[in-house]
């Protein structure tokens, strides 16, 4: 996860000690990708290393309140401006697992789809329930929740999708199956 | 008077068989189920997994080739075609996948008939089906006739009939179908909001997003229950099995 270009966007607003920018990043994202203290300040340092940030002394409290030097904001303008990379597709593992639940022999694919289902439903209920908890408050926190509600629609769309597949093609030679699944699996990573 | 957790729907093994001989189609296979006051359920499964079936059995609107449906604690068999009527007038709602609505009455008529037909002053029943249309977000269609309302009013409509009065029973079967996300989102809020209040809610829906409003989801294949999610297990081992 791009935690040096997340802290960098927040320096953007201007300059922070790291306890600050890990309450200001954990408000933005509802703390769905909880960061702890240790990880900011080594970030921090990493950052300051590659000139992206600098000291800029302690405040009152003695706080060490970093910077963002003009190369920090090339950074941020161009993380804004390039697509996040899809080379690792966030629900591989599942895709490797049904791949392979169609080729061992043994497996109960219709269980293994079923099991992934109901848990991706009960998310896709948590997520809902937080949407409605949330109403009214940060868009940014929102705009997350809407992130996980879609992710969590589609896998269930690929599951319904794969089982009726799997019904349809009992008869089919399994490595056929399967060809088709990774490849349905691809299309849909890149149409996300 | 029946304990404060007990269910207003329950199903016991309950199975319909459609036609016989070669052409018999077993629609719902042994379904066991229970809703409490509050609860909303989605059922979710592929076409011809028996969800309307379940739904038409819950409603009273088609009864059990064995296994018995209640609602409050009646069974619905035993009350008769008129007390099934009778008690769908009063405390089922029931949205149906093709609406339902007779064309021949405006939007709120077609809302106030159930309080009408059960006697309620027509005053007092306008008031309430106008109530229900604002919920719904069409107040303002409240003269407008079938024919001349889009599928999506339609759908509103019938969602509003199956809300007006107080219904402790709210069935619905793909009440989004027809309407656009934020309207389909807004209906979502009426009926959780309703089961909220106390009702208990049964939603058919092959929306996961929608199914997600639920306190449990119910996955149907074949006429049977394969799974559900959301219950506590103690809630599962009352509900499947047979009558306490
Ligand atoms: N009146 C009927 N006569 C014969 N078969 C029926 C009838 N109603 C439903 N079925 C069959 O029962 C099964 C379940 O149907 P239904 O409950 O409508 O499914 P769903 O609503 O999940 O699409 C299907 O195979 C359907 O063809
Ligand atoms: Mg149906």
């Amino acid at each position: 996860m791009s935690v040096k270009q997340a802290l960098l966007a927040l320096l953007e607003e201007g300059p922070r000690y790291g306890y600050q920018l890990r309450a200001q990043f954990e408000q933005r994202t509802g703390s769905t990708w909880p960061l702890n203290v240790g990880q900011v300040y080594t970030t921090l340092t990493r950052l300051e290393r590659d000139g992206l940030v600098v000291g800029a002394g302690a405040d009152d409290e003695g706080h060490v309140v970093y910077r963002i030097t003009d190369d920090g904001r090339d950074a941020v303008a161009a993380w804004f401006t390039t697509p996040v990379e899809r080379t690792q597709p966030p629900r591989d593992e599942l895709a490797i697992k049904l791949a392979l639940a169609v080729t061992v022999p043994g497996v109960d694919v219709g269980a293994v789809i079923q099991q992934q289902r109901s848990a991706t439903m009960s998310a896709l209920q948590d997520y809902t329930r937080l949407k409605r908890q949330a109403e009214g408050g940060e868009l940014s926190w929102s705009l997350v929740l809407d992130s996980l509600v879609f992710a969590a629609e589609a896998e269930i769309r690929w599951l319904d999708h794969c089982e009726a597949r799997l019904r349809r093609a009992q008869i089919e030679r399994p490595e056929t199956l399967l060809d088709e699944i990774l490849t349905e699996e691809a299309d849909e990573e890149a149409r996300r | 008077m029946n304990a404060p957790t007990s269910a207003v729907l329950r199903m016991d093994a309950v199975t319909r068989v459609h036609g016989e001989g070669a052409t018999e189609v077993h629609a719902l296979r042994s379904v066991s189920f229970g809703v409490h006051p509050g609860e909303l359920v989605a059922v979710m499964g592929p076409s011809g997994s028996g969800k309307s079936t379940l739904l038409t059995l819950a409603g009273g609107l088609d009864s059990p080739t064995s296994g018995t449906v209640s609602v409050e604690g009646t069974d619905l068999e035993g009350l008769g075609a008129a007390g099934r009527a009778r008690m769908r007038r009063t405390s089922i709602g029931y949205v149906f996948q093709d609406f339902n609505l007779i064309p021949a009455l405006n939007a709120i008529e077609n809302v106030a008939l159930p309080l009408e037909l059960d006697g309620v002053r027509t005053r007092t029943a306008r008031a309430a089906a106008r109530a229900a249309l604002d919920e719904v977000g069409i107040g303002d269609l409240a003269t407008r006739f079938p024919d001349h309302m889009s599928g999506g009013q339609q759908q509103r409509v019938a969602i509003a009939r199956a809300v007006v009065g107080d219904r402790r029973l709210i069935l619905a079967d793909e009440p989004t179908g027809a309407l656009d996300s934020d309207t389909g989102e807004s209906i979502l809020r009426l009926l959780r909001a309703r089961c909220d209040a106390g009702a208990a809610g049964v939603l058919v829906t092959h929306e996961a997003r929608h199914a997600a409003w639920a306190d449990r989801v119910v996955f149907l294949r074949d006429g049977v229950v394969v799974d559900e999610t959301g219950a506590d297990s103690a809630e599962v081992l009352i509900d499947s099995g047979t009558p306490r």
